[in-house]
């Protein structure tokens, strides 16, 4: 609590750390500085915060910031503090003497899911307008990438089909890889406001997590077996008649092929592969299957696998066969890990993707994006590689030029001898980061930027709400936001009229713009919207347009059929078979106190990495 | 217990330190977190218990009974103020009575500190920082009819058993409603003293 007088003001804004987008405020001192956080009552989260958004705030102003641009010809010189002149202009050199050399696909761009929207719109379009190159990824491809392709076959479209609040409408609710109580501590309120009305609990983990000990059932399968335990389900509720032949019929295509997929998945075959009792399979098809409402939301505990779009779209099968979308307490989504996880996928900083979810091969999706940046379509490049793939073109030689922002990846790529290899390989290298991490420390040339309380902007969490983040203070002297950044490589490389931004407000006109008619439709969001409502849900095609916080809800999928495409899926071995040289299992978990490569700055927390 | 209090749900904690951290802010002792998050089993089960300071009432404040400084002074709504620092003298009497575990002594500042349920938040109509931030509703701020409101036949208990002890305080414990047992067995049984079982 401030004291009156004090001079203190209180800033509304977002935690920075996952999908859920907790409202807080940030305190500022009379010296305008943040100093603290103030709980705020945001319809998300009710004032609550886990120990990550509570300690967010010590990073803002922490004494190991980088404060001045960071300068060096080989990676065995040490760093040499640089003016912002000198880094930009070597910057802008090397992309030139790089592509000139080796062609324009050689400078490659890596953004990440916790830049905000209009940053993540901004690095898709410096790759392809400024560069002309077609290498550009973010790190949300090491992440959601496989929800996001089984909510494409699946729906058309991308993202969770119900927002939080459904779950406290829920009769059952189907909880798959997910340790919520670790990696989203706050949506555990959610699960149990529905469990406080009689809903039951159902959490498929490997692993007794927090939320798991609790549940009605606790389904403690092998790593890697989930798809056969989500088709044995299937079977169960196939065989006991608890499917919904009319929703089947009027909202599905594919049930015949996938019913007789599922034949072959009796609950004896769930015992064998999964390591689970039969009736735990019985049990969850009783209680899935019979609920009025039900819905399912899983992670990256069963998408992170080869095949794991498989997996999510075994989950959605069992959804749609009991009928269970489009109605308040019954439907499906993934939750999004990043803060920025959905909004940093949807805008064109992704390998395939243009801003507003459209498709970078898609001939009348590539018009419109050319239009409005004033290129021609033969200019816009083709679709690149995903960033895991990248690292390969990067050892080849293929590409020799890496602009990185908003990630860690020398920490968070698969592999990582093969990721440092990459990185070895890079003739030049500018990471832009608050703090040097270790691949800002691997570069060379580390530009310092704002956190996430120095900008405005947008994010979209796990339910597609985009909210507003505020800026709480001024960067530090020394320190540019990413959209400059980009702004003033862009002016050197001779494109400086189509990056003319002053700030994000600019960059998120130009993008709601960009959006209109789009997949993914922003256009009838403005920031002073989202001040007023606390936020709203894509599709928002105009600025009287509510938002869809539910979708399906007329039956209709974004398919052109408008159906749910069923996808009968079988379940593959893993990778890497149990054996007797390789007996154990290892498998990653989550700190609640952390978040993605790097939280250990604050100096309350606990210090373990890489979660 | 007390009309609007902290009501401590271990079946619903998480053990992810938000209290902890969240105790840490507080203006009356900024960057001193005094809630204890304990790991009950740890390795072996994801239980976990937060402590804060259970405001006895009955017999009243035993830690504020011991000290020899008049340290410790009792609201007249039945909050246990931590120590005036004027006063304390930092001798640990309050440490060695708690039945709970809750005072903590900085031996350097010879000076006692314990939750007082956030007088400064409390005073003015706010939930203490814990329970405000809690996600998970174990540490849930209010009356017992809003309790009950939200949880539909939640059982509480408020009296616990230390040995022929028993103690009644400000602050309750949800207890599991198959399991209630009245008063609630507080501390480690006594099997035996010098040698001899104690039935």
């Amino acid at each position: 609590m401030s004291p009156p007088g004090s001079g203190e003001t209180l800033v509304p804004t977002h935690c920075c750390f996952c999908g859920v987008q907790c409202g807080m405020y940030l305190r500022v001192d009379r010296r305008g500085k943040v100093f603290g956080v103030e709980p705020r009552d945001h319809d998300i989260n009710r004032m609550r915060l886990c120990a990550k958004g509570i300690e967010a705030y010590q990073q803002i102003n922490h004494p190991d910031r980088l404060t001045s641009p960071l300068l060096r010809r080989t990676r065995d010189e040490p760093f040499r503090p640089a003016s912002w002149e000198e880094a930009l202009d070597l910057t802008a050199a090397e992309m030139r003497r790089i592509q000139d050399a080796h062609g324009r696909d050689a400078f490659a761009v890596l953004g990440g899911s916790g830049l905000t929207t209009e940053k993540a719109y901004l690095v898709g379009k410096f790759a392809r307008v400024a560069l002309g190159t077609r290498h550009v990824d973010h790190n949300g491809s090491l992440c959601t990438a496989a929800a996001a392709t089984a909510n494409h076959l699946a729906f058309g479209i991308d993202r969770a089909a119900n927002p939080f609040s459904d779950i406290l409408l829920s009769d059952c609710l189907l909880i798959a890889g997910a340790n919520i109580g670790d990696t989203f501590p706050v949506l555990t309120r959610y699960l149990w406001g529905a469990r406080d009305r009689g809903a039951h609990l159902v959490v498929v983990d490997p692993r007794e997590t927090a939320v798991a000990r609790t549940a009605d059932v606790h389904v403690a399968l092998r790593p890697g077996t989930d798809t056969a335990f989500f088709n044995a389900v299937l079977h169960v509720v196939d065989r006991d008649g608890l499917t919904d032949r009319a929703f089947l019929d009027a909202h599905t295509t594919g049930w015949e092929e996938l019913r007789k997929t599922v034949a072959a998945y009796p609950p004896e075959r769930a015992v064998a592969v999964c390591g689970i009792p039969a009736e735990q399979v019985e049990r969850v098809a009783a209680l899935f299957g019979a609920a009025r409402n039900a819905m399912a939301w899983h992670t990256r505990g069963i998408e992170q696998h080869p095949r794991g779009a498989d997996t999510c779209l075994s989950v959605i099968n069992l959804c749609a066969a009991t009928g269970n979308l489009g109605r308040p307490g019954a439907g499906y989504g993934t939750i999004a890990g990043q803060g920025n996880g959905q909004g940093g996928r949807e805008h064109g900083q992704q390998y395939d993707t243009l801003p507003g979810g459209r498709s970078i091969t898609d001939p009348a999706h590539r018009r419109a994006t050319a239009a409005l940046w004033g290129i021609e379509e033969a200019e816009l490049p083709e679709a690149g590689t995903p960033m895991a793939e990248m690292t390969g073109q990067m050892r080849r030689g293929e590409i020799r030029g890496l602009l990185g922002l908003g990630n860690n990846a020398l920490v968070t790529l698969p592999d990582h001898s093969s990721a440092q290899a990459a990185y070895d390989a890079l003739d030049f290298h500018v990471q832009c980061d608050s703090f040097l991490s270790e691949t800002a420390a691997h570069a060379h040339v580390v530009l310092p930027v704002a956190t996430w309380a120095e900008d405005e902007g947008v994010m979209t969490n796990a339910e597609a709400r985009v909210v507003k983040h505020n800026k709480a203070q001024d960067p530090p002297p020394g320190v540019r936001t990413d959209t400059w950044v980009l702004c003033q490589l862009a002016l050197r490389l001779g494109h400086g009229d189509r990056f003319a931004f002053a700030g994000s407000r600019e960059v998120f006109d130009e993008l709601r713009t960009a959006t209109a008619g789009a997949p993914v439709d922003y256009s009838g969001i403005t920031y002073e919207r989202l001040a007023e409502t606390g936020g709203i849900a894509w599709p928002c095609p105009s600025t009287d347009h509510p938002g869809t916080p539910r979708l399906f809800e007329d039956g209709r999928t974004r398919h052109p059929d408008g159906a749910v495409h069923l996808h009968p899926v079988e379940w593959r071995e893993p990778a890497d078979p149990y054996d007797d040289a390789y007996p154990m299992t290892f498998t990653t978990g989550r700190a609640a106190a952390h978040y993605l490569s790097d939280t250990h700055q604050p100096p309350n927390l606990p210090r373990t990495k890489g979660s | 217990m007390m009309g609007r209090t902290i009501f401590i749900d271990p079946g619903r904690c998480i053990g992810c330190r938000a209290c902890v951290s969240a105790c840490r802010e507080c203006d009356s002792h900024r960057g001193t977190s005094l809630i204890h998050l304990d790991l009950s089993d740890e390795g072996h089960s994801a239980a976990s218990l937060p402590t804060v300071c259970m405001h006895c009432e009955d017999p009243v404040a035993p830690c504020a009974e011991v000290c020899p400084a008049d340290a410790i002074l009792v609201t007249p709504d039945g909050v246990v103020q931590q120590a005036d620092p004027t006063r304390c003298i930092g001798c640990s009497n309050c440490v060695n009575a708690c039945p709970f575990g809750v005072p903590v002594v900085d031996t350097r500042a010879r000076l006692q500190m314990k939750c007082d349920l956030c007088y400064d938040r409390t005073a003015h109509g706010l939930a203490p920082m814990c329970a405000t931030v809690c996600p998970t509703g174990a540490l849930f701020y209010g009356t017992l009819e809003e309790l009950r409101a939200e949880r539909p036949g939640v059982r509480v208990a408020d009296s616990f058993a230390f040995g022929d002890v028993v103690l009644r305080t400000g602050v309750a414990t949800v207890v599991p409603a198959d399991k209630v047992d009245w008063p609630v067995p507080g501390g480690l049984p006594v099997v035996e003293v010098n040698g001899v079982d104690v039935p």
